[in-house]
């Protein structure tokens, strides 16, 4: 076994190899941007949603990479490192469910209203939905701050990943001080030598921008392609090359069994109700806007098919491995075999970086340890080109364009004001992620999950209540965001979920009351107010002779 | 039959009965584990029975009918 931190010490120069391999792969997504820039038809049609040509295959894999990011990987490891196998049941299997149900119920609806009435962005459906071109000003501004936290936990994973599989191989560049023990003795940083959070935050954001500018969402399904069957396999081969340095996975059970059998279960870690309160989380992907893009690029509606049939299984074999892999860190840490690197301020191991550890400890080849780099950084870039393109698409349709009108632009000046707000967006998230290295990747994406999730009555009540109003829009999107951020407030900044390791209100999630308050608000709203127009009603709930 | 199925797996969920059970399914996955790995997979076969069962055709029949489609570079009223 690889002692990264004697690496670092020893004054050896690590192995660059993985960092080349990564480089390879680097440069290959790059063109791979270029070669489906060919395909681009120089149409904002075309840039926003790919002129809606996206058979099956090509929208299980953009829609499924888009839905795993560094939460998947990174998130997953390091909740299963301290919580054990419970993470699982929170979210990889309620997502099965829900997900595909959401897809099923919600997306196919989406697409056809799409289809029919030309939407490229969701806020383009609801304005017209409820009848309200201000209501899109209410929307556009709470979307691009719930979707920050979603760059945040791209931008922080890779920072997390990088640098403890790089550990050793720039000793003198990229040098940290030694750490102090509390008995007195010094011990080289397992990190020193790496590269640093900043540096591979940058690189990886450039490259995502760099393919996303050259052909829209065209050249982000075509990448999040590729780069999802790369991290799926290699999800696969991190598993294997783990499992075999540690002697096999029965002996890996062994090593968890013997030093921390709490992970096995879920009895002191996860309650009943904390447990099931999860299933709210996952509605979230009905109103996620990248995803609501991703919709409106399919073919036809048959190409759900696959989509709504596979992701469950797709889910399994992303993080079964990643759970596993979390517990058995878990086991050899508390057995004093793995050296997890310190939270920011010293109070633990930071469970972000199991994955990584694990990766960079127990990977020997060099050649390997690169390959599995590429591949967590394929999951993470797959959601980030999305969530790129989804805001420049939402800037210039929600706001220039609904602002000004469509006649005050050409097609290239709102792909320039499109990747002009992309850049603004992408540089704000990059500095806020320099400052929250140390923050919970799960807990951040749960926090962005709440949110949208409880926006889910939204979406859900504008295609299945014809009595839903204005009214119930505004009365929902207004709760959500107060109750979100008063909750959000007394997690984050009152801690007032420390000690019990996540933060409960009367022991379920917060986002329960935070989607029953938008519900209520919903449903109070639209009841109290006028109901919607006949034309309205005809143009989105057709007769069935009519359909 | 979609529903009840999706009903069942709703509360096939919480599975109980595993939740302190530490042992091990073919020697190195914990049973809690074993079964929500299963759950996914039945979740994909019920999602495959709902696709072949009650797919919204008239859906696509209705959003390709060209009567008052919109056309997505026509320009937007500002209401």
């Amino acid at each position: 076994m690889t002692d990264l931190s004697l690496l670092a010490s020893s004054g050896e120069i690590a192995s660059r190899t993985p960092l080349t391999v990564l480089s390879l792969y680097l440069i290959l997504l790059l063109g791979l941007g270029v070669i489906s820039s060919r395909m681009f038809r120089g149409t904002s049609q075309d840039y926003f949603v790919a002129s809606q040509s996206i058979g099956p295959f090509m929208l299980l894999m953009s829609v499924f990479g888009t839905t795993m990011t560094g939460f998947a990987l990174v998130g997953s490891s390091g909740k299963a490192f301290s919580h054990g196998i419970g993470t699982y049941g929170l979210m990889a299997s309620w997502s099965g469910l829900i997900h595909s149900a959401v897809f099923f119920v919600i997306g196919i609806k989406l697409w056809s209203f799409g289809k029919k009435h030309g939407y490229v962005t969701q806020i383009q459906f609801f304005r017209d939905r409820f009848d309200s071109h201000k209501l899109g000003y209410l929307l556009f501004p709470i979307l691009v701050l719930l979707v920050i936290p979603y760059l945040l936990v791209g931008l922080i994973s890779v920072m997390k990943v990088v640098q403890p599989i790089t550990a050793g191989m720039f000793p003198d560049l990229f040098s940290l001080p030694d750490k102090m023990l509390p008995n007195g003795k010094s011990i080289p940083h397992p990190l020193s030598g790496g590269v640093p959070g900043w540096l591979s935050g940058l690189i990886v954001s450039c490259i995502v921008l760099f393919y996303v500018f050259f052909g829209g969402v065209r050249s982000a399904v075509w990448a999040n392609t590729f780069q999802t069957l790369v991290f799926m396999v290699t999800g696969v081969i991190a598993f294997y090359m783990i499992a075999d340095q540690l002697g096999g996975v029965a002996k890996a059970a062994e090593i968890v069994r013997e030093n921390a059998p709490g992970k096995l279960v879920r009895e002191g870690s996860i309650g009943y109700s904390h447990f099931f309160s999860y299933l709210l989380i996952p509605l979230s992907v009905g109103m996620f806007p990248h995803l609501f893009q991703h919709w409106l690029t399919a073919k036809n509606a048959k190409s759900f098919r696959l989509t709504v049939i596979a992701h469950p299984v797709c889910i399994a074999v992303v993080w079964l491995p990643c759970i596993l892999i979390g517990i058995w860190a878990a086991g050899l840490y508390a057995a004093g075999d793995l050296r997890i690197p310190p939270l920011p301020d010293g109070s633990g191991p930071n469970a972000n970086a199991a994955l990584a550890t694990m990766v960079g400890t127990l990977v020997e080849n060099p050649l390997l340890s690169g390959l599995l780099m590429a591949g967590i950084l394929a999951a993470i870039m797959s959601s980030l080109d999305s969530q790129f393109v989804c805001l420049g698409t939402m800037f210039t349709n929600d706001v220039l364009v609904a602002a000004a009108g469509k006649s005050r632009f050409d097609d290239q000046t709102l792909i320039f004001c499109s990747r002009a707000f992309i850049v603004f967006i992408v540089g704000v998230s990059y500095a806020m992620a320099l400052f929250l290295q140390g923050s919970s990747v799960f807990s951040l994406g749960v926090w962005c999950f709440s949110g949208f999730a409880a926006l889910f009555p939204l979406v859900f009540a504008a295609v299945y209540w014809k009595r839903a109003s204005l009214g119930g829009a505004v009365g929902c999107i207004l709760a959500t965001v107060i109750t979100w951020f008063y909750f959000f407030y007394q997690d984050i900044f009152l801690d007032a979920g420390s000690g019990s390791g996540e933060y409960l209100v009367a022991e379920v999630m917060p986002v329960t009351f935070i989607f029953l308050a938008s519900a209520s608000g919903m449903i109070l709203g639209s009841l109290l107010s006028r109901a919607p127009s006949e034309e309205t009603i005809r143009k989105f709930f057709p007769k069935r002779n009519q359909s | 039959m979609v529903v009840a199925l999706f009903l069942l797996l709703f509360l096939a969920h919480q599975d109980f009965w595993l939740w302190d059970d530490p042992s091990l399914v073919l020697g190195f996955i914990p049973v809690g584990l074993a079964y929500h790995a299963l759950f996914s997979v039945a979740c994909s076969v019920l999602w495959a029975f709902a696709c072949f069962r009650a797919w919204p055709e008239h859906l696509e029949l209705w959003a390709n009918e060209k009567a008052d489609a919109t056309q997505i570079d026509q320009e937007r009223p500002n209401a």
